[in-house]
């Protein structure tokens, strides 16, 4: 941002990278496609790179409301520095905090999260999603994120994006505003859970695993903590997809198909790369 | 006339106790923190219809909603006859609504319809939370002794009544007959209920009169019974609805006293508004950042607590609570109503939660200076909240305990410096690295390099 800025120029949009993106090596490369989507379709964009710093939204859902506004001012300040008007982020957290949480601030913006925007250029046909791997016939079940979902109300734009792969979608029992939590938010990302029968990710890795192998309808106890993936369905697992937005949720889908050992048979996916691979411009 | 003044006093009492207790929980109410909710009356007005009136949240379940809905419209229509008895009680009248013929007919017989609809209805509902097990959502260490004993009253109450109701107008129904009179009105069900009762004119009349008091007595009992029960919520559902928040879910409050000390360390030149003073000028006591007791939480959170019908829809749909944690939404919410309760003013019944072993509080040893955190609501509890606002969409009244979780979490982390140490970890991160995640900020934009470095050298620099 600051080159362009130099140069007397404004970009577009502003893409808001986010921590995990920037440093989590499985987010890098969602970043990545991202970012290969934007060049792919010729749009101007700027990302602030080293001048970017955390929201803040982790701090202020643990309570640390203090932490939480110095990380926002700083912001705030960079941000109005180069006149940003618009920001796409492919993190739910950054995205809640900066639409609704900075402009009390004083940190007004237009806040797109990655998922729309990707709707966006599908429906203005910029992007094919065609040319590169196909995802016909292949089982596909999307994650909600509760930041982007119940927090904001955004259900359909990730789904769309998904119908236009031509996949075979399926919906999980618990989906968009019944959608259950990944487990990583309110900052829980940082720390143990507290002591349970479960783990949240494992049973909402569990609801996952069952609605794509078509086991779903045969569990007689879905919703609770007895829920066991063992009955096998009528589809095979192999190839199908866990379709997040999130970098919170791709973490604990992640950690919960290793967990059930079904790494080899079952792939977490952000939209991105999903986006970019059907476009075979992935990295 | 002996029988209009004794009704007319008792009318009154009844009327003065219950506006009695109102104030009381209304000063319980007023003693939380003060928040704007002015304005967007359009807007809230609409919320108001669907969601309370409509009752538009209680449709994400489909069995309870029908259930729920045939008590709640019996409730509106049957007070319409409750109406004609308090006219009838007051001027020594009968049925003096039945000039309205035909309507008048389609009235009674909707009442009548209603009332054996409600008991089947309030049948059903016994079942799931009385059998064994009973539904799951009515289960829980909060939901026990007196919660779970209040839910049961509330549901015998409901019988009597429309028992009441029935025993009057068939026994009306009867005596009209055996005198070869018509009774004005149409009773579909009563009509079938004749055969029951004997045919003698005395004591169908003493039947009578003894249906229609117990019935009006019923309702000004139950009536003052409100505001020591969950179903309270009858009457502050509405106004609970009215002041939702219409911003977000996503979006958390914020703290403008913060937002001063944090504009006045980034800025020098920024003047720190003076501090609220009491209305004689002298300095008000400082309020702490968050909440630790009833007091300190915004006054709607507190009208939430009242207007909390105990039906765990909260809780059940809670990824910490589904896998086992302690928290559960639907506690915090009632834990704040005993509290409220237990600090300043009780109704007549005042029956705190009491908690057994199995809620592994830690142990109070202080309970004269215990406060509603740690007191009733402990820091694991609170620790295991995802934010993930399930409880906040599942609310039929649209109650919010995800704030109160915040509030307390604020109350640790700022006055206490009680956060898990591993938060602390996250929060330093976040200060000397400007991520969560212990990664030299100098690496922030690395991901960059493998990107374009093969390719497209010359695009690095755009960014």
């Amino acid at each position: 941002m600051a080159d362009l800025a130099a140069r007397n120029e404004s970009p577009e949009i502003l893409f808001w990278v986010g921590c995990a993106g920037a440093f989590d090596d499985r987010y890098k490369r969602v970043t990545r496609a991202f970012v290969r989507i934007l060049e792919h379709v010729g749009t101007k964009y700027a990302v602030l790179g080293l001048e970017e710093s955390c929201t803040g939204d982790p701090a202020k859902r643990a309570g640390n409301e203090f932490l939480f506004q110095m990380q926002a001012m700083t912001n705030i300040t960079t941000l109005n520095g180069y006149g940003i008007k618009k920001i796409v982020t492919a993190c739910p957290h950054c995205f809640n905090t900066i639409k609704n949480e900075y402009p009390a601030l004083g940190g007004d913006y237009e806040v797109i999260h990655h998922s729309t925007y990707l709707q966006q250029l599908i429906n203005e046909g910029k992007v094919g999603v065609t040319g590169g791997e196909s995802f016909k016939g292949r089982r596909i079940t999307f994650h909600d994120s509760c930041y982007l979902g119940r927090a904001n109300n955004i259900y359909e734009a990730p789904r769309d994006v998904l119908a236009a792969l031509d996949a075979d979608l399926v919906e999980m029992k618990r989906s968009r505003a019944n959608g259950l939590c990944c487990g990583a938010g309110g900052a829980q990302m940082w720390k143990e859970p507290e002591p349970g029968k479960k783990d949240i990710n494992i049973e909402r890795t569990e609801e996952a695993l069952a609605t794509l192998s078509g086991a779903a309808e045969a569990l007689a106890n879905l919703g609770g903590v007895e829920t066991e993936t063992s009955a096998p369905g009528p589809h095979d697992l192999q190839g199908s997809i866990i379709a997040v937005s999130c970098p919170f949720c791709m973490t604990m889908m992640s950690d919960g198909v290793k967990n059930k050992e079904q790494e080899s048979r079952v792939q977490v996916f952000d939209l991105a790369e999903l986006v970019a691979s059907a476009e075979g411009i992935n990295a | 006339m002996l029988q209009s003044i004794l009704f007319l006093l008792l009318l009154v009492a009844a009327f003065g106790f219950f506006a009695w207790q109102v104030r009381k929980i209304r000063a319980n109410i007023l003693v939380g923190r003060d928040r704007d909710m002015s304005g967007h009356a359009a807007e809230r007005f609409q919320k108001t219809l669907l969601v309370a009136f409509g009752q538009q949240k209680m449709f994400k379940r489909l069995t309870p909603a029908l259930l729920h809905l045939v008590v709640y419209v019996g409730f509106l229509v049957i007070n319409i006859e409750v109406l004609e008895i308090v006219v009838d009680g007051l001027f020594g009248t009968h049925r003096f609504l039945s000039f309205l013929g035909p309507v008048y007919s389609l009235l009674m017989a909707t009442n009548e319809v209603l009332g054996a609809l409600v008991i089947i209805a309030v049948a059903a509902f016994w079942w799931r939370r009385n059998r064994k097990p009973p539904v799951k959502r009515f289960t829980g260490v909060e939901l026990r002794a007196w919660p779970r004993l209040d839910a049961n009253i509330i549901l015998y109450v409901e019988v009597i009544l429309m028992v009441a109701l029935f025993t009057m107008n068939t026994s009306d129904l009867k005596l009209h007959q055996l005198r070869g009179e018509t009774l004005p009105g149409a009773f579909p069900i009563s009509s079938l209920l004749t055969g029951l009762l004997p045919a003698n004119a005395g004591a169908l009349h003493l039947l009578e009169r003894f249906g229609w008091w117990a019935h009006i007595t019923g309702i000004l009992l139950f009536l003052n019974y409100l505001p020591s029960s969950k179903h309270f919520h009858i009457i502050l559902a509405f106004p609970n609805v009215w002041y939702s928040r219409l911003v977000p879910q996503g979006q958390f409050s914020n703290v403008e006293s913060i937002t001063h000390e944090v504009k006045a360390m980034m800025d020098p030149s920024f003047v720190v508004p003076p501090a609220p003073t009491a209305p004689d000028g002298s300095a008000l006591a400082p309020t702490p950042f968050g909440a630790k007791d009833v007091e300190d939480l915004p006054w709607t959170n507190l009208l939430n607590a009242y207007s909390c019908t105990e039906c765990g829809r909260c809780t059940s749909v809670c990824p910490a609570n589904l896998t086992g944690k302690l928290l559960s939404p639907r506690k915090i919410i009632m834990d704040t109503r005993d509290r409220m309760e237990e600090k300043y003013n009780s109704p007549v019944i005042f029956r705190p939660n009491v908690y057994g072993a199995e809620a592994k509080h830690e142990p109070i040893t202080d309970l004269a200076n215990a406060t509603l955190l740690r007191g009733k609501v402990t820091p694991e509890e609170l620790w295991a909240c995802t934010t993930c606002n399930a409880c906040v969409e599942s609310c039929p009244v649209n109650i919010n305990p995800l704030e109160s979780i915040i509030e307390m979490r604020r109350f640790l982390v700022l006055e206490e410096s009680a956060a898990p140490n591993s938060l602390n970890v996250m929060f330093s991160n976040i200060e000397n690295n400007g991520a969560p995640w212990a990664f030299s900020p100098s690496d922030r934009f690395n991901w960059a390099d493998d990107l374009f470095a093969a390719e497209k050298p010359a695009k690095a620099a755009v960014a």
